[in-house]
């Protein structure tokens, strides 16, 4: 099965969820953001935003590409009143793409109540429409998957992550866009990487990107490895690197994105989350949801997340699919988990029996079937302060 | 001689990575011999395959994942109290670093 139904958008992209985002602007206007969210509870209304007071170009850009995603219908922008966050220019970039959005200004409509009842009324009005819409036939050629891994132990380089690989490799196979990040998490595996690169000149810049990680996490002191990446038996940064690394599978990489960069066509593309320039806003993703914002801001449909320790979250707007790749674990945790990988390290499977499972739920779930973190509630959601350049010609692939 | 609780990932590599927890004093296969665990292991750690001198490189994929810091024994765990990365240093909670 490669075919399955999805909501057209008008730049031509396709949702496989009908999401209606409400956006805080600012902290301050984060519980009025909620509120509204709230009294919709049980439908597809969820909840993201942008903390910050000051002006930010990469939080500009990110809200952008998350509130236009393919996943969603409509918007709400919630703002204060005082912060710099440009609530009119993301205003009329949604407007301009036919989705049905409001902003409101707290200060201006008079306050938490009158900003609750408009935001309310606003959304009771257009959310049925984005639920009756209609689905069109949509094929694996038109999705755009991501990858990441968070709680990583000793396991998640043996079965999840390859297994993930492997799903990748059908995936891109059947002509789907796949893209895998933290180049923090590649950094002494950069040479191996970069030799999949399908241009010399691109092959300079995957290793370029992890050095420039290398350089950063050294800053700052720290690799981007937590102390239960140890408990689980992981020792090193580079340990958890191969480990990581495996997510990505065997296929050629035919590009290296920047957060709010959308694949132009299928195959495999790493993700740089390390912002450019002198080292600004401390650490580049504080947790494992600032990741899955920045690919979900490159159109990703789904995201695939490889745990070992047992994460438990999910995201805003795209579903994420849990892979539990450790056998412990899963029987601890299993409600919260898709697919259990660790049946592998105990002999009960194979890493292709995993890959095609988890090829299989990329496509159930984009035909509308719920993952776990979705039926739990799970919207984490975070966005905080980074600066990027933009990326060259010789990031991409040819049209 | 195979320990079917261990895991060799690639034939260069000169740790076993445990397939599931092992208590302290059971003994695991290790080479042409046998090792008795001082410690417990839980599922994920590594063990030497054999004896490792300080200094030399870790061997886990195939690839370099750091450099012994003391010498270890054929079965003895190799984790954060006797390895270190070539790149950043790895943050532990205090109870790891036994």
């Amino acid at each position: 099965m490669t075919g399955f139904s999805g909501y057209p958008r008008s730049d031509g992209r396709k949702g496989i969820r009908n999401v209606f985002v409400v956006a805080y602007l600012v902290e301050c206007a984060h519980h009025v953001a909620r509120e509204i969210a709230l009294r919709f509870r049980d439908r597809e209304v969820h909840l993201i935003g942008f903390p910050g007071c000051y002006p930010n170009e990469y939080a500009q850009r990110m809200m952008q590409a998350l509130c236009t995603h393919p996943n969603v219908g409509g918007a709400l922008l919630v703002s204060l009143g005082c912060e710099s966050f440009n609530n009119r220019l993301l205003r009329e970039q949604i407007e301009a793409t036919g989705r049905p959005v409001k902003a409101i200004t707290i200060q201006q409509v008079g306050g938490t109540r009158a900003a609750i009842a408009e935001g309310e009324a606003f959304i009771a009005e257009h959310l049925p429409a984005l639920e009756a819409a209609v689905r069109v036939p949509m094929q694996a050629d038109e999705l755009v998957i991501g990858t990441i891994c968070g709680g990583s132990d000793g396991t998640s380089g043996i079965t999840g992550n390859p297994a993930a690989g492997r799903a990748f490799d059908m995936l891109i196979g059947d002509g789907a866009a796949c893209i895998f990040e933290e180049t923090g998490e590649l950094i002494g595996c950069e040479h191996i990487m970069a030799a999949r690169a399908a241009t010399p000149a691109l092959a300079a810049l995957l290793e370029e990107s992890v050095a420039k990680a290398a350089r950063y996490y050294a800053t700052l002191g720290y690799g981007s490895f937590a102390a239960g990446n140890a408990t689980g038996g992981l020792t090193t940064i580079e340990e958890k690197s191969m480990g990581a690394y495996a997510k990505s599978g065997a296929s050629p990489i035919v590009g290296l994105l920047k957060p709010g960069d959308v694949p132009p066509k299928g195959g495999l593309y790493l993700l740089d989350v390390v912002p450019d320039g002198e080292v600004r806003f401390g650490f580049p993703n504080i947790n494992d949801n600032a990741e899955i914002a920045e690919l979900m801001a490159c159109g990703a449909h789904i995201n695939l997340f490889v745990t070992g320790r047992g994460s438990v979250v999910g995201s805003a707007i795209s579903p994420v699919i849990k892979i539990c790749a450790n056998p412990e674990t899963y029987r601890r945790m299993a409600d919260d988990m898709d697919v259990d990988a660790g049946r592998i390290l105990e002999g009960a499977a194979e890493l292709d029996d995993v890959g095609t499972e988890i090829r299989d739920l990329v496509l159930a779930v984009a035909d509308g079937a719920r993952t776990r973190s979705e039926e739990l509630g799970h919207q984490e959601f975070i966005l905080t302060y980074k600066s990027f350049e933009p990326i060259g010609p010789a990031c991409l692939p040819a049209a | 001689m195979t320990d079917r609780r261990l895991l060799l990932l690639n034939e260069d590599d000169n740790v076993l990575v445990l397939r599931r927890g092992i208590a302290a004093g059971e003994r695991i296969a290790i080479g042409t011999g046998h090792v008795e665990t001082d410690r417990s292991l839980n599922l994920g750690h590594k063990v030497a395959r054999r004896a490792i001198s300080e200094g030399e490189e870790i061997l886990k994929y195939g690839a370099v994942i750091g450099v012994a810091t003391t010498s270890i024994e054929a079965g003895g765990h190799v984790h954060v109290h006797n390895v270190r990365s070539n790149y950043t240093p790895t943050y532990s909670l205090p109870e790891e670093t036994r």
